[in-house]
């Protein structure tokens, strides 16, 4: 039951909810995070665009293209792969394994998903360079934005636009050609032949590329995406996170007083408050409060403060990648320790392991024939004029192989059937073809001769043969008699 | 202005109205609601505008956009045809042999042939086409005229007593009620002819006087062996189908009442691609011979 709160007791805040976005103008940094995010930027990037240029020879007939979603043909192709609407959950667990590689590396190193990998990282970041290429770094940007408009502001400003969308545009046009045969689709596309579909896509996603990256960039991180919230639940205090070393940094102080201090023998920290990993930040944070939702742990302050600390001759890593154990520990005058096998990793481990196994071993059994048997519903049996009793079957063959194979179709389970696949020659034992990568619908007629006993329902199976390679697959039904 | 004057309970202004001391409260509606109630009006004139809107004497307004939901369905029934296209076209060419034989054909034209029994036959023959009591199930192997494709196309096209000239036309007489047979003599033949079909006779009757009655005056059409005859629509006798009911009383019945249903000639009220399709569709229903 709801407790009843005494409507006096409730604090109601003066000011409004309501804080409006202050504008994060990132400083370049220079360092080893840096180019880490560099050469992930270029994998990601690069991956993203060319992938489906990428050609696999899957025989005539079939698509020559490594990843496609083939929505007409109602076909997933990746590599050596080949998924029919009916496997789509193998997609589940690649999901499942996404989510535990997520835990796992969460668990380990942080938000190194957030920091380097996320698409809204990649591109922000991307975004951000253009920027800078275009207006400068921090300060110069920063004095633009209040400065008036003068021509040569006007076509800065209209020169990263550009460049901006054009990225989008892009990024939209990558996108439609994982749908169809690339290069055939960016033809059409140039042509102005392609479906509008096709342009209806990249208008989207041009459209949320330019907003997402150029526009609302950490606002995203903060306000829209889920993870951060869940990340802050999943950590815990032997994750390396980014870290400020309080422990080392503080107090804060100029550089002169801290040699007054030291010189005094008295304590004094290694910070010298000058904002450079604040500056860093894309998100403008300040990563000295700690851990906190804003930051997506890229490492750049790491950079922007190493570059200080090298500047006044103290030793690096101010900002490092840490743990909350080995803070504590150090303060307390204790070496640090590192314990990555622990409970939680093992059962990430655990179930992507048992979770790949699974799609492993199912994708590698997985039967290449397939057979769907539905029963008529109306009438369920029909009584002939010799008193034997006929039941009528929808039958569905699947074949996943890029060969015609001739299919032998046999029931059992009542006595003497005789089956009659309409449309094909009656014999005792009826082949259908069933052309390459494809399937064939059949009606199938199967009596029980007179005299024979037989139950309300008898269950019946039927099997599929492939003639050639001898590949069998069943399926039960029933056979309805009175 | 006139100032005005709040009422103390509920701290809302008053409209100034009074009956009998009991003054009225002020409470308008809110300001977006009657926005978008003027909204509305707007809009229902631009409407008026824009589409047909208004009856007139003969006729209606139009309006500006030449909106016509008649119009709309010609284009989807033109697109329809469109659709179809191809297989259409080729299943009106094909001979109905070809069709069974054409996996491809065969789906399309049992597809078509569902929907337009369902539309058409349906009502006299079931959904499942199990017809009912006088009506005959079409996914059995037992054909009064015929379980051939071509036979079955043929009752389709032109009906049974249909009043076409084409049509199959046949007449069971009236053997009790127009005095052919008498009272007993129906009887004796109603035994007889349930014997044909390994049912039990009547305790006591004649089944060899039986046998006369029906080879005098049956089996000219049903046959001597009571086979019946699929050339003149007469029913095969000896096996468990009737179509009217095995049982003595409805047996009797029809010898003493004679009758016969009938079916309608589809063509000129389907096309002739729907017609093929229908044939097929019946035929592979599973009785077709």
């Amino acid at each position: 039951m709801n407790k009843p709160v005494d409507p006096t007791t409730l604090e109601i805040p003066d000011a409004p909810l309501y804080a409006s976005a202050k504008k994060v103008y990132p400083k370049s940094v220079h360092g080893t995070f840096r180019n880490i995010k560099w050469g992930l930027m270029a994998f990601c990037l690069g991956v993203y665009y060319l992938l489906p240029f990428v050609r696999w020879d899957r025989g005539p007939g079939s698509p020559s293209q490594a990843v496609l979603v083939d929505f007409p043909n109602r076909r997933f192709y990746f590599f050596f792969i080949e998924l029919w609407p009916q496997e789509v959950y193998y997609f589940t667990g690649l999901l499942v394994i996404a989510a535990m590689m997520l835990f796992l590396t969460n668990a380990i190193g942080g938000r190194i998903w957030c920091g380097y990998w996320c698409p809204q990282t990649v591109w922000t970041d991307l975004y951000l360079a253009v920027e800078r290429l275009i207006e400068g770094d921090r300060r110069e940007r920063m004095r633009k934005a209040k400065s008036k408009l003068t021509p040569r502001r006007i076509g800065e400003i209209t020169a990263k636009h550009a460049i901006w969308l054009f990225i989008a545009w892009w990024t939209g046009g990558a996108w439609v050609l994982y749908f169809a045969d690339a290069p055939t689709l960016v033809k059409e596309l140039a042509t102005f032949e392609a479906p509008t579909a096709a342009y209806i896509a990249i208008a989207i996603l041009t459209f949320t590329t330019y907003t997402l990256a150029g526009h609302m960039r950490e606002q995203v991180c903060i306000y829209m995406c889920p993870w951060p919230r869940i990340q802050a639940a999943l950590t815990d205090e032997w994750a390396l996170n980014v870290t400020y070393r309080y422990d080392r940094g503080e107090p804060r102080m100029p550089v002169p007083q801290a040699k007054e201090l030291r010189a005094k023998g008295l304590p004094s920290g290694d910070c010298i408050n000058c904002r450079q990993c604040v500056a860093a930040c894309p998100t403008g944070v300040d990563i000295r409060e700690g851990a906190q939702l804003g930051c997506i742990q890229c490492g750049l302050c790491i950079d922007a403060c190493d570059a200080m600390m090298t500047k006044v001759g103290r030793a690096p890593r101010l900002i490092a990648y840490d743990t909350e154990v080995n803070i504590k520990r150090r303060l307390e005058g204790l070496p640090p320790i590192y314990r990555f096998i622990r409970g939680r990793t093992l059962i990430y481990v655990g179930i992507i392991a048992i979770t790949g196994l699974i799609m492993l071993y199912s994708l590698a059994s997985r039967s290449l024939l397939g057979i769907n048997v539905l029963h008529d519903r109306n009438p369920l049996f029909v009584a002939l004029s010799d008193g034997s009793v006929r039941n009528a079957y929808t039958v569905r063959f699947l074949n996943k192989r890029p060969e015609l194979r001739s299919i032998a179709l046999t029931v059992a389970g009542v006595p003497h059937p005789t089956v009659h696949v309409i449309g094909e020659e009656q014999a005792d034992r009826t082949i259908v073809a069933v052309g390459p990568d494809q399937t064939r619908e059949v009606r199938v007629l199967v009596t029980v001769p007179p005299g024979a006993k037989l139950d309300k329902s008898t269950p019946v199976t039927f099997t599929a043969r492939d003639v050639g390679s001898g590949e069998t697959v069943t399926e039960s039904e029933h056979f309805i008699a009175q | 202005m006139e100032k005005q004057e709040i009422d103390v309970v509920t701290g809302t202004a008053t409209t100034g109205h009074q009956w009998d001391g009991i003054k009225e409260l002020n409470t308008p509606l809110p300001r977006w609601w009657v926005w978008v109630f003027y909204a509305t009006v707007v809009w229902s004139v631009l409407y008026w505008l824009v589409y047909p809107a208004w009856p007139l004497v003969s006729g209606y307004t139009r309006g500006l956009f030449g909106y016509s939901s008649r119009a709309n369905v010609a284009a989807e029934i033109t697109a329809l045809h469109t659709l179809r296209g191809e297989k259409a076209v080729a299943l009106a060419s094909a001979s109905l042999e070809e069709i069974e034989k054409n996996p491809a054909l065969l789906a399309f034209a049992r597809a078509q042939g569902k929907a337009a029994f369902g539309d058409n036959c349906a009502p006299c023959h079931g959904v499942g086409a199990t017809g009912a009591k006088g009506y005959p199930n079409l996914n059995d192997d037992d054909w009064l005229w015929g379980g051939t494709l071509p036979a079955i196309y043929q009752t389709i096209q032109y009906g049974i007593r249909s009043g076409n000239p084409e049509a199959r036309e046949n007449q069971m007489p009236a053997f009790g009620k127009d005095g052919v047979l008498t009272r007993d003599q129906v009887l004796q033949v109603a035994s007889f002819v349930r014997s044909l079909s390994g049912q039990a006779a009547r305790p006591g009757a004649d089944l060899g006087a039986g046998k006369k009655i029906f080879a005098d005056n049956c089996a000219v059409c049903h046959g001597e062996d009571g086979k019946g005859n699929q050339e003149l629509g007469a029913p095969n006798l000896t096996d468990r189908i009737y179509l009217r009911g095995s049982d003595e009383a409805a047996i009797i019945d029809i010898i003493n009442n004679g009758g016969g249903g009938v079916m309608p000639a589809w063509t000129g009220r389907l096309d002739p691609a729907t017609l093929k399709s229908l044939a097929v569709y019946v035929h592979t229903l599973g009785g077709g011979k």
